[in-house]
């Protein structure tokens, strides 16, 4: 075990871990950040990801160890349920969820899109979100919430 | 002695002449005529536009002429060279942007002599050099393809090259030194699959645009043909010898990888050579097979082999480390258990030839950039950990594996290379 100190949306935590813990059972297990899913464990699904400095990635494949001084953002950073940011009130407007699993991926892996492209077309945003799966088919509503954004005017930051 | 030469009015004039010839013979070598536009052509026949679909798929025009998430053969990709950065034009046959205007041999011109219809001089990373040794039939074919797709309206983006090279008619001398080579006749001593695989290599495919290394003026040194070269932050290696190293590879294996499978023994195409593969994986089987009848028949240099063995203690921080980073990030896929590699033919990293490189480079590219997911591509696809592993543990992570796959031999290379590949990203 060593003393980890992982920085979570906007808040230091100090953690006793494994370091070779991936991130998500850090967030999960030992924050109580149950928004990211256990998928495949394999990066192949994308239920899991969340936002390192601006960068999506997979935290059932991120070890904690390298993590430290890193800014890292789950879908618990982007709103609340009284007070959901513009991405998930868009998400909510055009019920992109069915079962809900794969959304808080979904979410963080859009929210990364969208602060570095304000105003992606459909089809950036059909590449960019290929890495993450939805079982239940809603990805036609999920680009619908994104393009939500992605059209209004002013960036989402 | 010099003062007498010096004042001859003889030799002043001889200089002058001189000076009057180089300079037309200059402008001569620099101009080029315009070829006549022409209202875009139709009526081809449906087996030739198949012929022509091939054709442009075997020459990867698509690999370079479309950008992401482009319009198909519309341009924009960008190029980076040591020169300045170029983009890719437009070839669909839009009249005012794009090929709509050429006529066949305008075509023809481009292809084999790197000149625009309106006489201007393309860059030579648009492969003229190899598309030259093509046959007649199948560059009338491509062009029958291209001249029957849909007209994008997409303008040139401006290219940013660097002086003197941002000075297009310059390319003529470039071409003097090494613009030759005939099309491309059979070797009657060899088969017909042989012969088909030389011709898709070193015409069409252009594979030695990447697999050759480029001398300082940026043209392949023809004598060290397909002994390995770079491309955007890679190792294109060496296609000579490839039956006789420690980890040979069959015919079959060959074949596999050339249509973008996953091959026990070296693994899958990433980087670069992914969309090269893919557009190999659309065409004939048997074309795929006589490209590795052909490269499998080439025969390495007598090199001093490889280097003396530097019998590796790999220090146990390391091995832990990086046995633990292979756990939590890695096993899931790659492990010996995995049900990927029972279910999905993942490989065993320690048979794969990034492993077995003398360079760690494409090693170190495939962990950070990965394989990334394509729309209605069926993948593998590999998450990129260029996010998710900082260098400290990419270093640990390789040298452990590397410790796998080669014990008698670890990379000298890995934080130079690192350190390279940091600098690139920035």
């Amino acid at each position: 075990m060593s003393q980890i100190t992982l920085n979570v949306n906007g808040s230091a935590q100090p953690l006793d871990l494994e370091p070779d813990m991936p991130l998500l059972y850090a967030l999960r297990n030992h924050l109580g950040l149950n928004g990211a899913k256990y998928g495949c464990g394999l990066g192949q699904c994308g239920a899991c990801t969340v936002i390192v400095d601006d960068q999506p990635v997979f935290a059932c494949l991120t070890p904690c160890a390298g993590l430290e001084g890193k800014r890292i953002r789950t879908v618990e950073g982007l709103g609340s349920e009284a007070n959901p940011g513009p991405l998930q009130t868009a998400f909510i407007d055009k019920q992109a969820a069915q079962c809900g699993y794969c959304i808080a991926g979904m979410l963080m892996r859009a929210q990364s899109l969208l602060e570095r492209n304000p105003h992606p077309d459909e089809q950036t945003i059909r590449e960019y979100m290929a890495g993450n799966l939805c079982r239940c088919g809603t990805h036609l509503r999920i680009i619908e919430a994104i393009k939500q954004v992605a059209d209004r005017k002013g960036s989402l930051t | 002695m010099n003062g007498h030469w010096l004042k001859s009015s003889t030799l002043w004039r001889s200089v002058a002449l001189l000076g009057v010839i180089g300079l037309i013979g200059a402008v001569l070598l620099m101009w080029r005529a315009p070829i006549a536009p022409i209202e875009r052509p139709s009526g081809f026949t449906t087996a030739q536009l198949q012929r022509g679909a091939r054709v442009v798929e075997a020459g990867d025009c698509a690999v370079c002429h479309t950008r992401p998430g482009g319009h198909y053969l519309a341009g924009g990709l960008p190029l980076v060279t040591p020169f300045g950065t170029l983009f890719s034009t437009n070839i669909t046959p839009d009249a005012q942007t794009g090929i709509g205007q050429w006529s066949l041999p305008a075509f023809e011109r481009a292809m084999r002599q790197g000149i625009a219809r309106d006489g201007h001089f393309l860059y030579p990373a648009f492969p003229y050099v190899h598309y030259r040794r093509m046959s007649d039939a199948d560059i009338a074919d491509a062009y029958a393809y291209l001249m029957s797709g849909p007209a994008v309206q997409a303008p040139a983006e401006q290219n940013r090259m660097n002086f003197p090279m941002n000075i297009r008619p310059l390319v003529a001398f470039w071409n003097l030194l090494f613009l030759h080579g005939e099309p491309m006749q059979p070797d009657t001593q060899r088969s017909e699959a042989w012969n088909r695989g030389r011709y898709l290599v070193d015409g069409p495919g252009h594979c030695a645009g990447c697999h050759s290394p480029l001398n300082l003026i940026g043209a392949e040194k023809s004598a060290h043909y397909l002994q390995g070269g770079s491309v955007d932050g890679w190792q294109a290696p060496s296609l000579v010898g490839m039956g006789q190293r420690a980890n040979p590879w069959s015919r079959e294996q060959l074949l596999g990888y050339l249509r973008a499978e996953v091959v026990d023994g070296h693994g899958t195409p990433a980087g670069p050579m992914r969309p090269v593969s893919l557009s190999l994986a659309r065409l004939p089987v048997s074309d795929a097979a006589a490209i590795s009848e052909y490269l499998l028949s080439l025969e390495g240099p007598q090199t001093v082999t490889e280097t003396m063995p530097n019998t590796a203690t790999l220090d146990a921080a390391t091995r832990t480390s990086g046995a633990l980073l292979f756990a939590s990030a890695c096993a899931g896929c790659h492990g010996p258990a995995a049900p990927m590699r029972q279910i999905d033919g993942r490989p065993p990293l320690e048979r794969t030839s990034a492993l077995h490189a003398a360079s760690s480079r494409n090693f170190l590219k495939t962990v950070l950039e990965g394989l990334p997911a394509t729309p209605g591509s069926p993948g593998p696809v590999m998450p990129a950990f260029a996010a998710s592993l900082d260098p400290t543990q990419l270093a640990a992570l390789a040298a452990y594996l590397r410790h796998q796959a080669r014990p008698d031999q670890q990379w000298t290379d890995l934080s130079s290379t690192l350190e390279a590949l940091r600098q690139d990203s920035q």
